[in-house]
């Protein structure tokens, strides 16, 4: 494995199902914020202030305690121009890059493969889930992925030692490619062997970690206390991904969205802890991005799906502070009773491969979007 | 009898239900494909579960009132034990185009109510199914359509109504989803009860006048006092409508497509078969079950064998319907009833309202892992009563040279077709030890071991992967 620990890591945590922007960093002090949020707006006594402008959620210390450390920055009015409001296409326009056509290459499987052209370490990219996701696809780039780093592995009922050397040995053979078998025998070929070498490898993860930070029995925690034994096991990873969900709060939004980021801020905050014990935060930072915003007028009980969001970028060496702007809320200024993107993800996106990957961005997000400071 | 036939009608069976152990396949080649077809589609002639199995030892399966926990084991005994396949693979394949889950609604008993929906009328007209998929609790609430007020219009059902359920995108504008939810309005559920000590009380459809809004809606070009069953008949009029039935047909059961959010951008694999699935929906007035007989009956079906990666839920109940020996509701059924969500495919709970991504999605590292791992250990049990018939029959056979083992093998397994690099790869294996012999009793013991070792190779492979 060709890597050293101080590599820079990028671990992306995908806030699945549209999270509701304007009630998570929350524009406490204007009045139209009150007009428009009867039901789901939150009261100005319960907020948690960052400034005179913008206020987190009360379920969000964790993440404001990190605020207040430097080592975040908040991005204002994320998205892209015209947005579809359809949770599906929009997950897919953030994985590919692919705004106008349906695409099928993630933007990191596309990094995967600028960092590791020869694929020479199979956990380069390790997902933290039962499924791919779509921002790792590229054919022929492997990326791990493990649903529970405790018992990874192929055949473990074949526990006679020489008996499971051969039959994984001759499982490789089968694996092995062959002409004219097409894309998808192809595919599965590759998986197999790579599933094999990176169980061989990740075996160890849980083994040489330790660590007195007591991560919550939460999903997103297990995930993230997950990546923290991998990165601290020196496999080279570079990129990690994992998700929590669903924040599409269209009904009942109180009591779902406070679980739900006190969640998320908890096993982020962990997370951090966890590495700092280690020492082995500074050439980490994360990435918490959402499919849309929400609408800016509640329906009652909740929120409908939006357009424009919030981005956060975490980490030591992290410009902590806010970039871009608080879109405005005025009725002419909203765009189907949106608020309007004022900062293209794509640029969010060049921003982290090129201050922080050291990755040319243009040909990973399909061109050249405004970039900010918080990486520099 | 010609092994063409056997392996014609596993296919059939892989695909209009969730295979057979040998002797079926047998007994139905002997009957005749087009025979078999009829009876698959005419689920009402075969006897239907008992439905006091499972609550005699499982009570708390008992709806209403489910302790959350059970998942899918009621379902999954179902699919193991049905005589009738084709209306539980129908129940699946509805399950995923009217994806609706747990995560939210967060009460099993209403989304196992959805299943037994789909088992009535899977294969009846189509319009009805979504008239009543309007009408059902689980659904209501999954797309918040108790939230859709004539004062408060809540898109949501409206809109996947749309994109997922009937037409795809490309076929309406943003005014036809509000138009569309307009006309929803006032479709609701009776207020819930609190939730009681062993679970939730049933939900019950409701239609309030009073929160209906009866203004005048443009939807699709029609313009009057539209009511929700006036959008399912617009929405049928479309001709975008049968070829989006049939292109979900086609995709569960002939051969994988692209996933369904690129249907409005990639042409379908096979445009001649969506043509003629497409026509007899429009030709039989939305019927599934003429439909289906065109499907199974055709070429393009004939042909497509192991054109599909097998779902989580295919590997799952086809494996343990081949090796047997859990068709009674034994304790660990919970346990087995998740391992399809350890493979991506956690039933009745879906990731989203899109349902799955099907296909070559289905793997990655980790879910292919599981599927090696989960049916591996399955094969390798020689007490199973399924591989005890394939042990019998090979040691009927007599002393073999390893390929004839291997080739019996594959053939019991399915009739399964390898590659030359995945056969010439199992003989590799099986090879040390020399020729399978089972005239001592030494010799069985040893000939037994190997064959249960060379099935769980043979289920690791990539062709098992596939239906």
């Amino acid at each position: 494995m060709a890597s050293t620990s101080k590599d820079p890591v990028l671990v992306v945590l995908q806030l699945t199902g549209g999270n509701d922007y304007l009630n998570t960093v929350i524009p406490y002090t204007n009045p139209l914020y009150r007009d428009y949020r009867p039901v789901v707006g939150i009261p100005e006594d319960k907020v948690l202030p960052l400034d005179d402008k913008a206020a987190f959620h009360p379920a969000m210390a964790p993440m404001k305690a990190i605020y207040e450390r430097g080592d975040m920055a908040i991005i204002h009015g994320v998205g892209y121009p015209n947005a579809p409001r359809s949770h599906f296409r929009s997950m897919d326009i953030w994985h590919t890059c692919e705004p106008n056509k349906l695409g099928t290459e993630g933007w990191l499987g596309r990094a995967t493969r600028e960092i590791d052209p020869h694929k020479e370490n199979v956990l380069t990219t390790v997902s933290f889930g039962p499924s791919l996701f779509r921002a790792l696809a590229l054919p022929g780039v492997p990326v791990a992925c493990v649903d529970n780093l405790d018992i990874y592995g192929l055949l473990p009922g074949v526990s006679e030692q020489r008996q499971r050397a051969r039959i994984l040995h001759w499982f490789a053979h089968m694996y092995s490619p062959a002409i004219g078998s097409g894309p998808v025998m192809d595919y599965l070929g590759q998986t197999g062997l790579d599933t094999l070498q990176g169980a061989d490898i990740l075996k160890d993860a849980p083994k040489m970690y330790s660590s007195t930070v007591q991560y919550p029995e939460t999903p997103i925690a297990k995930k993230l206390k997950g990546i923290a034994q991998v990165h601290m096991a020196n496999f080279g990873t570079r990129i990690f991904y994992c998700d929590h969900g669903s924040f599409d709060s269209h009904s009942n939004q109180h009591g779902m969205h406070d679980k739900l980021w006190k969640d998320v801020s908890e096993g982020v905050a962990c997370f951090f802890d966890d590495l700092r014990e280690h020492g082995v935060g500074d050439n980490v930072i994360m990435l918490m991005f959402s499919e849309f915003g929400r609408r800016t007028r509640d329906n009652g009980s909740g929120t409908d799906h939006g357009s424009g969001g919030v981005a956060f970028v975490l980490g030591e060496r992290v410009k902590g502070g806010q970039y871009s702007e608080f879109p405005s809320m005025k009725n002419e200024d909203l765009e189907q009773g949106d608020v309007v993107p004022n900062h293209d993800f794509r640029g969010l996106y060049s921003t982290i491969l090129e201050d922080w990957m050291g990755l040319d961005a243009k040909p990973l997000v399909g061109g050249t979007f405004e970039k900010l400071a918080y990486l520099q | 009898m010609a092994n063409q036939d056997i392996s014609m009608m596993a296919h059939l069976m892989r695909r209009a239900g969730f295979g057979a152990p040998r002797e079926e396949l047998e007994a139905r080649a002997a009957k005749g494909y087009e025979a078999t077809v009829e009876e698959l589609l005419h689920p009402e002639e075969q006897l239907a579960l008992d439905r006091n199995e499972m609550m005699r030892y499982h009570p708390w399966v008992w709806r209403p009132g489910t302790l959350p926990g059970m998942g899918a084991a009621e379902w999954l005994h179902d699919m193991l034990n049905t005589k009738r396949p084709l209306e539980e693979k129908m129940a699946l394949f509805w399950h995923q185009v009217f994806a609706t889950g747990v995560s939210k609604v967060d009460h099993y008993d209403d989304v196992m109510d959805m299943i037994v929906k789909f088992r009535e009328k899977g294969m009846g007209d189509y319009r009805e199914l979504l008239i009543e998929m309007a009408k059902d609790p689980a659904m209501i609430y999954w797309l918040d359509n108790c939230e859709n007020h004539a004062t408060a219009v809540n898109e949501n059902w409206g809109r996947e109504l749309l994109e997922l359920f009937s037409m795809g995108v490309g076929n309406y504008t943003e005014t036809d989803v509000r138009e569309c939810s307009r006309a929803f309005t006032g479709w609701t559920i009776l207020p819930k009860l609190p939730r009681g000590p062993i679970g939730r009380h049933d939900w019950f459809f409701e239609y309030r006048e009073e929160d209906h809004d009866d203004g005048e809606k443009t939807f699709l070009g029609v313009t009057g006092n539209l009511n929700g069953e006036d959008i399912i008949r617009i929405i049928c009029d479309q001709p975008a409508t049968p070829r989006f039935v049939a292109r979900h047909l086609y995709n569960f059961f002939v051969a994988d497509e692209a996933q369904v959010p690129a249907w409005s951008v990639t042409p379908p694999r096979d445009p001649a078969a969506i043509d003629l699935l497409s026509t007899t929906l429009v030709n039989s007035n939305y019927d599934i079950r003429s439909t289906l007989r065109v499907l199974f009956n055709s070429d393009f079906f004939k042909d497509a064998r192991f054109a599909k990666l097998k779902s989580p839920a295919e590997v799952v109940v086809g494996t343990l319907r081949l090796v047997g020996g859990t068709e009674f509701p034994a304790p660990g059924i919970g346990n087995l009833s998740r391992q399809a969500g350890y493979m991506g495919q956690d039933l009745l709970n879906p990731p989203s309202v899109e349902g799955w991504h099907t296909g070559a999605e289905w793997i990655n590292s980790g879910s292919l892992m599981q599927r090696v791992n989960f049916t591996a250990e399955l094969v390798g049990d020689v007490r199973r009563p399924g591989i005890r018939v394939i042990i019998d029959r090979l040691q009927a056979q007599g002393t073999r040279t390893t390929a004839e083992v291997v080739d019996s093998c594959l053939d019991l397994l399915g009739p399964l077709e390898v590659s030359q690099g995945t056969r010439d790869g199992l003989i590799g294996f099986s090879e040390e030890g020399g020729n399978f012999s089972w005239d001592t009793a030494e010799h069985i013991q040893a000939s037994t071991a190997r064959v249960a070792e060379l099935l769980q190779l043979i289920v690791a492979t990539r062709e098992y992967q596939f239906a």
